[in-house]
């Protein structure tokens, strides 16, 4: 299963264990319901994705960018929600090695963390991930991004704005599985498909989304975004074992497609 | 060193933001703990996910942490504790809370289970207090 080899070394060293676990305990439904459920450990990175994706063969990640969205919207949950997505793309352009991408949407993230008024933590991030694009640091520029998402999200629980860090969340969840269904699509094969089966992450973020104030909430956006992650819950909803198949891949990317779409828009 | 390096760097960053979250000084070094085990899976080529779970755990009391894995990827779940709290264990179940098998790893308050899930989807990460007094642990997990 997973190599040791480093470790292994160390245990000569350190005497340390290494043992395999055996299976046989059971968690009761009430530990499960009772179970932690945070942001920052019980939502996966976009990167964690794409590294999936990439073990089922050679992905063309440059064939998923998109074109470069506005970044003057004035509505403060539009411009959370880009901003997860803009951070999905960062993640996007990292996995094709396109140091003048990262910096390209490095500079968009900047100017949306701006208009939330992040943007002093943010700038120091923005240095380094220009300085790591310019050096190729791939496995550096990918820590970098994460921090820097997580650095916008703590940024907004300090400023009062923590009903904006689901959204960035939702953003940036909506716009990893457009590409990931995009990819897919272009080259479907079993193993690419299995990635898709997240049925409790959706369910999360929707949880996370009807606890946001209700003002927030009324806002067009957010209400539709809700909305229609309802029906996406569905559609990433396989039995436990079953792969979705061609079709289902051609569902989802059309339902994120046609959400990233009002996600984007500035009307 | 550019491994060392990258650790260092979660370890100031994730110390950075200890201040805005006020934890405690034993979750500090639980999770320093944490990143250091992990540091070592970074030789095998796994990257650190940038988020930590922390709590306090009471005698032979149990955590479970909810997390959503993908297919294909491997994971390493490494917890790091704070005296008095001595020695944990780390275990992975499923979404219907049966165990799963995993590769795991002790040394000196610092333990990690390794796991190659073959359906995505949500897991469960439980850390289970096996010695000592109550005291403060922190998970973080790495993926390749």
């Amino acid at each position: 299963m997973i190599r040791l080899v480093a470790l292994s070394m160390l245990a000569l060293v350190a005497g340390i264990s290494i043992a395999a676990a055996e299976e046989g305990q059971h968690l009761s439904s009430d530990q499960m319901a009772k179970a932690v459920k945070t942001d920052s450990i019980t939502v996966p990175t976009p990167g964690e994705l794409f590294a999936a994706l990439g073990k089922s063969g050679k992905i063309n990640w440059s064939a998923q960018y998109r074109a470069p969205i506005p970044v003057t919207y004035a509505n403060r949950a539009q411009i959370a929600l880009n901003l997860g997505g803009l951070i999905a793309d960062g993640f996007i352009a990292v996995e094709a090695k396109d140091g003048q991408q990262v910096k390209n949407i490095g500079s968009d993230i900047m100017k949306l963390g701006k208009a939330l008024g992040v943007s002093e933590q943010l700038l120091s991030r923005g240095n380094s991930i220009n300085e790591f694009a310019e050096n190729n640091q791939w496995d550096t520029l990918q820590e970098e991004l994460e921090a820097t998402q997580n650095e916008v999200k703590t940024s907004m629980q300090s400023h009062a704005d923590q009903d904006l860090v689901i959204l960035v969340t939702v953003g940036g969840w909506i716009r990893g599985t457009q590409v990931v269904t995009g990819a897919i699509m272009k080259n479907y094969n079993e193993a690419a498909a299995k990635v898709l089966r997240e049925p409790t992450l959706v369910h999360f973020m929707q949880s996370k989304l009807n606890a946001i104030s209700p003002e927030l909430r009324q806002e067009p956006l957010v209400k539709d975004v809700s909305e229609q992650l309802g029906g996406i819950e569905k559609l990433v909803s396989f039995p436990e074992g079953k792969t979705p198949s061609a079709e289902d891949v051609k569902k989802l990317n059309e339902a994120v497609g046609k959400l990233m779409t009002k996600i984007e828009s500035k009307d | 060193m550019k491994c060392c390096l990258r650790v260092f760097v979660l370890i100031f960053a994730f110390s950075a933001s200890v201040v805005l979250r006020a934890d405690t000084d034993a979750e500090v070094i639980a999770r320093r703990d944490a990143l250091e085990l992990a540091g070592a899976f970074g030789n095998d080529g796994f990257k650190i996910r940038d988020g930590h779970s922390c709590g306090v755990l009471k005698p032979h009391d149990r955590t479970v942490i909810a997390v959503n894995l993908y297919a294909g990827n491997q994971y390493w779940f490494s917890v790091g504790t704070a005296e008095p709290l001595k020695k944990v264990t780390v275990g992975v179940y499923d979404e219907a809370g049966t165990q799963m098998k995993t590769e795991d790893f002790n040394n000196e308050g610092k333990t990690a289970a390794g796991f190659a899930p073959e359906n995505s989807g949500q897991y469960f990460v439980s850390v289970d207090s096996v010695e000592g007094q109550e005291g403060s642990f922190c998970l973080v997990y790495s993926y390749k």
